[in-house]
Order: C-alpha cells, then structure tokens, then sequence
C-alpha cells in the first residue's frame, strides 16, 4: 500500500466517525470534552456553529452519528450490548445547562452588502441560509405560510418531544440576526416571487405532502382518516384535540411513531401501529420505536392494508394481508403473502403515515426551472444546491425529498455558501476547503490535554417523566434529559476520536513497545503489501473495511507501520510508550467552510 | 511508561486458546519500565508463548532476583505464582522449589547483573544440576537501575553513553551454558519476537535446563551508537541461524521444505521442534560445533541467534537424584515420614 497522506484533511476526519457521518459535520468530541469540564455554554457555541439548533436537534436529530460511533464497536468485546456514546442527548445538556448565550451570537451586519436573498419557507435548511448570511451583510427575507417560523419543527414533530419555547429560542437567535421574517405569506407563485428582483433566491419550503393510500373504502370512511402529517399539524394549531379510542397508525417511519404517541395522549385507548415490512426494516429510529412501544403501543409487521371497512359511512375496522419478508436473488426485499387468511383489525380512527412527497405547484415550469420529468422534481446539484437558475437554490426536504432537520442544516450551509461565491462573482463549484487545526496534546510523560482514561461504564439512560403523567399531556416532555452528573458520566464514555494517533515513521526504533501496550491490537509492523492481503497479516485482521489502514514510509528494517484505525481508543498508551516521541496524541479539528470563511488562504494543512 | 492500566477492552476478534482464556488473561500489571524497554518485548513474548501453548497460569511459578529484568514478572502472568529472591538467588530458590513440587512450569527470569555478576554462582550451578526450568536472562550490557554503569556482559570495546570505553572482557552467557550442559540453549533479541516466541515454546516443553540469554536494549542507557546491545547495532550484526516453528504433537506439517533445509527434533513429551535452517552447516545438536561457531562469530563481531543447542534426550534433576515422581505437597505424612523403622534401615545401609 502507498503510505497514507495524512496531510489530506479527508483523512483524519474520517477518523472522527461521528463528525464524518454528521452532515453538518459537527465536532462532536470536541463539545463532549467540554460537556465534561462542565463548560455548557462552549459546548453549546461549537455546536450552535455547526448545526445551527443544538437545543432542537439534541432532542430529535436522526444522529447519523450514533450508529457511526466508534464506541459500539469497542464495546463488542465486553460481551454486553454494545452501544454508542449518547452524542444526541448531550447535545441537549449543553443547550440545557448553558447560560445565557445572547452576548456570544453574531451581531447584526453593521452595514448593508447590498445584496438580498429570499428564503422560501421558515424551516431548518431556511433559517440556517438566514444564519449564515445575515451577519455577512446580505438581507434575508424569510417568507412562511404559518404566523412562526420552525416549519415541520413546529407544527408536525410534537410538543411532548419538543418544547415549544427551545423553538422559539433557537428560532429567535436567527431572526434577531437582522432576518426580515414574513408571517402568513404562501408564495404561490415563483415567477412573482422572482419578479421581485432578489439576488437569489432559497426554496427551503420541506415535503409538504403527506401519501394517501388509495384502498376500498378511503373515500366512504374518509372523515374517520387523516393523513399523517395533516393531522399532527392540525394537533398542533389545536384544530383537533381528541382521537377515537382505537387508532390504527399505518407506517413505520418516525411520523407514524409521533401519530401513535400524539393518539395515545388524546384519548387513544387502544393505539396499534401496524406496518407493511419487518419490524427491522422499519423506516423509524430504533429509539423511536422503542419510545412508542414503551408507551403500551404494539407495532404490528409484516401486514399489508387491503381495505378500510366501513357502516353506514363510518369506519369500523381495516383488513391486512399477512406477508413475510424475503430477499429476492437481486438482494432487494419481497414482500411475499403467506397465504393465512387476512387479518380483521376494529378500529374507530386510522392515520396514515406512509411516506411524504415534494409539491411544487406553485413553480411555473416556464421560468428555466429544470425539473427530473420521472419524479417531478427541481434538478438539483448535490454540491451547490443550485437549480438550472443558477440564483435559484434548493435545500432540506425540497432538494432530493424527506429527510431529516440535520440534513436540512447541512443543505442550507452548502447553499449559503454557494450564494456568497456566486454573488461575490466566484465559480460555486470550487468549494472553499475546511479549516484545520492540529495540536499536540502531550503536557508530560504522562500528561495529556485531554482525559485518555477510558470508562468501563455502559451508556446511561435518559431519565423520562412519570408515564403517568406524560400520557395524559401533550405538552410534557417525556425526556428529561441528563443531570449534570450523569452527563459526565456518559461524556467520559467518548473515546476522544479527534485527539489523533500521528506517526512520525523516521523517530521510529521499532522497540515493539507501542505494538506491546496496545489494547485494542490495532498496530502491526509488517512487511507491505497489497491493501487486502496486508489486512489480513495484522496482529488482528482488518476486517472492517469501512475503516481505514493508516500505513507509514518503510522503518529501518524496511518493514512499514500499520494501523488499523476501526477499534483505537485513542487512549494515547502508544504515545506515552514510545521512548522517541515517534506516536504523539494530535487533536485535529476540522471546520466545515461556511459563508464567510470563502477565504483564497484556507488551510490545507495536517500534521 | 504510564500511569494509567491498560483498558480491559480488546479487539473483539481476539481469539481463546484451547482453555477458553485470551491473549489478554495472560498479561500482568501494568509495566513501569521505561517506555520503550526491551523487557517489555519480552514480556509480551512470554505472554505470546504461554497463550499459545495454552498453558494453565495458575500451574507456572515465576521467578527472579533484583533488578530492572526481576521486575518483570510483575507485568506477565498476573494469575501465576510469583517469588522475587534476594539479588542473584534465583536459581537456588527455583532449585529448592523445584524439586518439592516438580509439576509447576519453573520460569526464572533474570538480567545480566543478576546472572552474570551477583548470581554467577547460583546461575552455573542451577544449570550444571540440570534443573527443569525456563531460564530468561534479560541481557543489555547495563546496570539500569544504577543508571548506566558496565554490567559483566559489556563488550571489549563498548562506549557508554557518557563516552567511557569497556576493557572488561564479557561474560557469554550461551558459551557458559554451553559449557556446563544445558539441554536447550538459545540467542534470541527483544525486537524480534517473531524468532523469541518459538524459542520460549520450545524452551517451555524442554524437560531440562533451558536458557535463553535475550538481548534486550535498555533504551535509557544503551541505545547509542557506540553500544553493541542498542535495537541499531544487534538489528546489523544479527546472524540469525535457525528458525524454529514449534510445532505441538497434534499439529499437522503441510509446508514443504527441500531436503537439508529443515530439521525437526522430536522431545520427550512428544512435541516437535521444526527448525528452518538459515545457515545450512549448522548443526543444533552438535555441543561441541555449537560453542565453536558461537564463538568464531562472535570474534568477528557477530550476534549468533536462534535455538543453538538443544538435546532431545535430556535428563532432569529429577532423573538424577531418582526422586519420587509425585510432587512433595501431594504425598500424605506417613510416606513424607515414613517412621523410625525406615530411618534405621537407611542408616544401616550407610554403615
């Protein structure tokens, strides 16, 4: 193997499995480490730079982060359920437990740049638009249908998950950054809106319907069936307040796991979810599932809906077919009927919460808009956000269909970074590069910058309310979140997978001392060879090849240092081994270009 | 050198050995050598060996005497029995131990000054009596724990690292044991523990006198140019004669050798020794050969290392003084005592 370039910054920061697999690339170790010194407000500011709403997404983020965590899979060995540090509900303590962080926010431009953008709609990917920009000098109208900004935020995910005042907190951040924000305006018309002459133009306005299912009897039940997303809005607004007391929810993503939670609390008796494919297959955070059924709701699987029975123009029950799952010779998922009779559920309501699709009937197809003819949809750049208008830009659900506000933040980074190139007359696709910084870490022979004892402790447990309470409202929250101290706790099982093991392949005696200490076996010195054939000769096989071999230049014998980056604690043992400092302990922060840091002299600049 | 005890998680494909314990379970506490310590190598090389041979670690006694080599034994084998001796005694006290309980594996481990300057008694005559023991002599030329001062083991010619030259003649510790007959010797260094594993399996099935004098650099005191124990100078004048593959009695052999290249010897309890050949003249079961080849590199500045002899017939103490075959804590008061009817016998036949 050629030895590993770890001046590319790709490198080290795929070695943060947390920040790499965060869209948003938020520095995850770093505001764990201060979480731990108790340093909330800090922790709460680093985040608040990378995702924008730490406070919102430290209690609903999707944390691609979590499974990504290395520490499930060092945990492997221990022989109990491996688990992942809890990044999410840290992230809530930070914006919990910190003080008043106003005074740290941006300030308002002082002066004008000259340059308006308008934002479609007031959601995460939107807002964050507004959040980069308008310090920068740019003056951002925000339009939104609603009288609150937040979108899907506000009015679909509910209030037992999220208080309504960490929205309007996080929300009102941004629009005191000098945002023009527009209630109770629809834009109906894009050709209008472009009319209106804005130097470009941001279409964050989310996947605003929810999928109907067209089965025997929708039309004739139709006031006992809401659509999903329709109806938690409604809950929302407080057009509606009570539910019958048997509730079908059909779907397995995380809305029909907020219907069946939102039904239970309204007087929903007996709610059941009930889904087409296996329970593992389920679209829904395993979390969420397991939030739902700890709530007394069964999810039923494997059973496809076939009709909405009704008498006399009232819903009374749904019939299923029953199927298994079968993964065909392509390796794609059958759903194949089993043959039992179908199943008979009673019920007085049903939500559908099947999927939600991009509308976009207020964009003239006349006005250079490209769209996809298959889907429908706005052609999108992945990495600009840009339409075929080139000031036209998309983000968060409206770019490439639903997924998740952390997506959406990611989305409007991009896209705010792509308006000020291209308003600032610069090619979007030259995309400027992240900012790093490495830094020893070493104090002494064995002292370290950072805490490189590594906890036994399992995960802990977020404390939740009185079931018997939080049933009956929907307005408390059912998390707690983490005190102080657990907090701690939970901070230390962070391995610190920032804080890098750097080789330096000429300091090297080969002494065996750090190949010796190592407890997870990740270093060999080995003759090299060809990628597959040298993961296999390690003292412990690289098997997992989604993790990298860091491999050095030839030592003096010739033979070349590999390590083999999956299972590392980045305990530093190696570095506080080695007699010639040839391993050091480098905390390498990696900062994600936003607007504003479209700087000629970015650094590119590793160890 | 940390403070702080290895974490007890491992790579979760870490394999059991055939007693169901990992790699892992073999080790001690953690070491407070100094980082980079050629000890530290071969502590990890006994952790390897015994892991390997899946031996019980409640069925080896450690043993050692003073110094930086003598504290080893605290960082292996955490679940064995342990005895650190007065300065040099080791070999008495392993030869007393030995021969009350003979079933335990008797690991000595021992450095240059404990061997060859303030124990040199004790060490010739533990080998000459033929003990059954693992012997481990640490060697890197250096009083470390004095900070750096010549040990009997320095070479003509060596350069301290404050720059005094060694007129001393050496002491070989191979050439010695060569010399008062023991069964197995063998040179291995600390940096190459893919030849020193196979030399402590081999050493541990050996039913005799064992050594294994192992360079082992100090790196705080000599690990300069000038040195001729630094990893630079054994790593240059290494002339590696064997390999051995240990190869247990089930073990099958499915690699091909020419003829000439391979010789395998078949020990007492059933295991094989396979050797690779690296020097095709050389021959391991020749005494007499081995000490002069020994000898003849060593003249030219060479490090001979690998197994140099070993004889597959060896006897014990045991054997010699026809002792009981159970272990003296096995046997109950009346054949520990046997009465005064016994005794006048024995004298009677003395008279």
């Amino acid at each position: 193997m050629q030895p590993t370039d770890i001046r590319n910054p790709a490198y080290f920061h795929k070695v943060v499995d947390c920040q790499w697999a965060c869209p948003a690339h938020t520095p995850v170790p770093e505001y764990i480490r201060l979480i731990a010194a108790g340093r909330y407000s800090d922790a709460y500011m680093v985040n608040w730079q990378a995702n924008v709403f730490p406070g919102i997404l430290g209690r609903t983020c999707d944390r691609p982060c979590e499974p990504a965590c290395r520490r499930s899979r060092v945990e492997e060995s221990t022989g109990n359920k491996p688990e992942p540090v809890a990044i999410c509900r840290l992230k809530r303590v930070a914006a919990d437990l910190k003080d008043d962080v106003q005074a740290r926010l941006p300030k308002p431009a002082a002066r004008w740049n000259g340059k308006r953008v308008a934002c479609v709609g007031a959601g995460p990917s939107s807002l964050t638009v507004a959040r980069d920009l308008a310090p920068l000098g740019y003056r951002v109208t925000v339009f939104e249908a609603d009288a609150k900004p937040g979108g899907f935020m506000r009015t679909q995910v509910p209030r037992f998950r999220l208080p309504e005042e960490v929205i309007d907190e996080e929300t009102g951040y941004i629009l005191g950054l000098g945002v023009e924000f527009v209630a109770g305006r629809r834009i109906d018309s894009l050709k209008t809106l472009l009319a209106e002459k804005f130097d470009a133009i941001f279409i964050g306005c989310g996947a605003p319907r929810g999928r109907d299912l067209e089965l025997p009897g929708r039309q004739e039940a139709a006031a006992q069936i809401h659509v999903g997303i329709d109806w938690l809005a409604s809950v929302y607004f407080g057009h509606i307040s009570k539910v019958g007391k048997r509730v079908i929810v059909l779907g397995g993503g995380n809305t029909a796991m907020d219907c069946c939670r939102s039904a239970k609390r309204l007087g929903g008796d007996a709610v059941t979810v009930i889904v087409r494919s296996g329970f593992d297959e389920m679209k829904a955070s395993p979390w969420e599932k397991e939030d739902a059924m700890h709530e007394g709701i069964p999810i039923l699987d494997c059973r496809v809906p076939k009709a909405f029975l009704h008498e006399n123009g009232r819903l009374v029950g749904m019939t299923f077919e029953k199927v298994r799952v079968e993964h065909g010779a392509d390796g794609r998922r059958k759903l194949v009927p089993t043959g039992e009779p179908d199943e008979r559920h009673d019920c007085d309501e049903v939500l559908i919460a099947v999927g939600q699709e991009n509308a976009f009937p207020w964009i003239e197809r006349d006005i250079g808009i490209t769209f996809d003819p298959k889907w429908d949809m706005p052609v999108v750049d992945q990495t600009t956000m840009q339409s075929s208008l080139p000031h036209v830009l998309f983000g968060g659900d409206a770019a490439f269909g639903p997924k998740n506000i952390i997506w959406a933040v990611a989305h409007g980074h991009e896209a705010a970074l792509s308006i000020e190139l291209l308003l600032g007359g610069a090619d979007t696709r030259e995309r400027p590069l992240p900012a790093v910084e490495v830094m020893s870490q070493k104090m002494g022979i064995h002292e370290w910058s950072y805490d490189n004892n590594i906890s036994p402790d399992l995960r802990y447990k977020v404390p939740w309310a009185d079931p018997a309470k939080t049933l009956k409202s929907m307005s408390l929250e059912v998390e707690l979140g983490f005190d102080a101290e657990t907090a701690w706790k939970e901070a230390q099982r962070c391995l610190n997978c920032d804080v890098q093991t750097v080789f330096s392949d000429h300091l090297c005696i080969e002494c065996d001392a750090c190949v010796d200490i190592c407890p997870m076996d990740c270093i060999t010195f080995t003759v090299n060879a060809e990628e597959g054939e040298l993961r296999m000769q390690l003292t412990a096989p690289a098997l997992n090849t989604e993790q990298a071999l860091y491999v050095s230049d030839p030592v003096k014998t010739g033979r070349v240092m590999v390590k083999d980056e999956d299972v590392c604690l980045h305990c530093g043992l190696c570095a506080e081994r080695c007699p010639t400092g040839a391993w050091d302990m480098q905390k390498y922060l990696i900062e994600m270009s936003h607007a504003g840091d479209a700087k000629p002299d970015a650094k590119q600049e590793a160890a | 050198m940390t403070y702080l005890p290895k974490p007890k998680l491992h790579h979760p494909s870490l394999a059991c050995n055939a007693l169901g314990y990992t790699r892992r379970d073999y080790e001690g506490k953690i070491s407070t050598l100094c980082a980079g310590c050629g000890h530290d190598s071969i502590s990890a090389a006994i952790v390897r060996a015994c892991w390997e041979l899946a031996i019980e670690p409640h069925r080896v006694a450690k043993l050692s005497g003073i110094g930086c080599s003598s504290k080893t034994p605290d960082y292996f084998l955490g679940p064995s029995h342990g005895f650190n001796t007065v300065h040099g005694r080791m070999p008495s006290v392993l030869t007393g131990a030995n021969l009350a309980n003979r079933d335990l594996l008797y690991l000595g481990v021992s450095g240059d000054g404990d061997s060859a300057s303030i124990g040199i008694g004790q060490f010739v005559h533990a080998i000459r009596r033929g003990v059954c023991m693992v012997y481990i002599v640490e060697n890197n030329g250096v009083y470390g724990l004095t900070k750096g001062q010549f040990s009997a083991t320095a070479d003509i010619g060596s350069v301290s690292k404050k720059g005094v030259v060694n007129t001393d003649a050496p002491i070989d510790l191979v050439g010695l044991a060569l010399q008062l007959g023991a069964t197995y010797v063998a040179r291995g260094f600390s940096g190459d523990k893919e030849q020193l594993v196979p030399l402590i399996k081999g050493a541990i099935a050996h039913r005799g006198a064992a050594i294994i004098d192992v360079i082992s650099p100090c790196v705080a005191f000599n690990n300069h140019a000038g040195s001729t124990k630094s990893y630079d100078y054994v790593r240059e004048h290494n002339d590696a004669i064997n390999r051995l593959d240990f190869i247990t009695p089930r073990a099958e052999i499915t690699v091909d050798y020419a003829p000439g290249e391979l010789i395998e010897v078949e020990q007492h309890d059933g295991s094989s020794l396979r050797l690779r050949k690296l020097d095709t003249a050389y021959d391991p079961s020749d005494r007499v050969a081995a000490m002069t080849y020994v000898h003849e590199r060593q003249a030219a500045g060479e490090i001979v290392t690998g197994l140099l002899y070993v004889d597959p017939e060896a006897q014990d103490l045991h054997t010699h003084l026809k002792t009981v075959a159970t272990p003296l804590n096995s046997l109950d008061a009346a054949a520990l005592c046997p009465g005064a009817a016994v005794l006048d016998k024995i004298n009677a036949a003395l008279r």
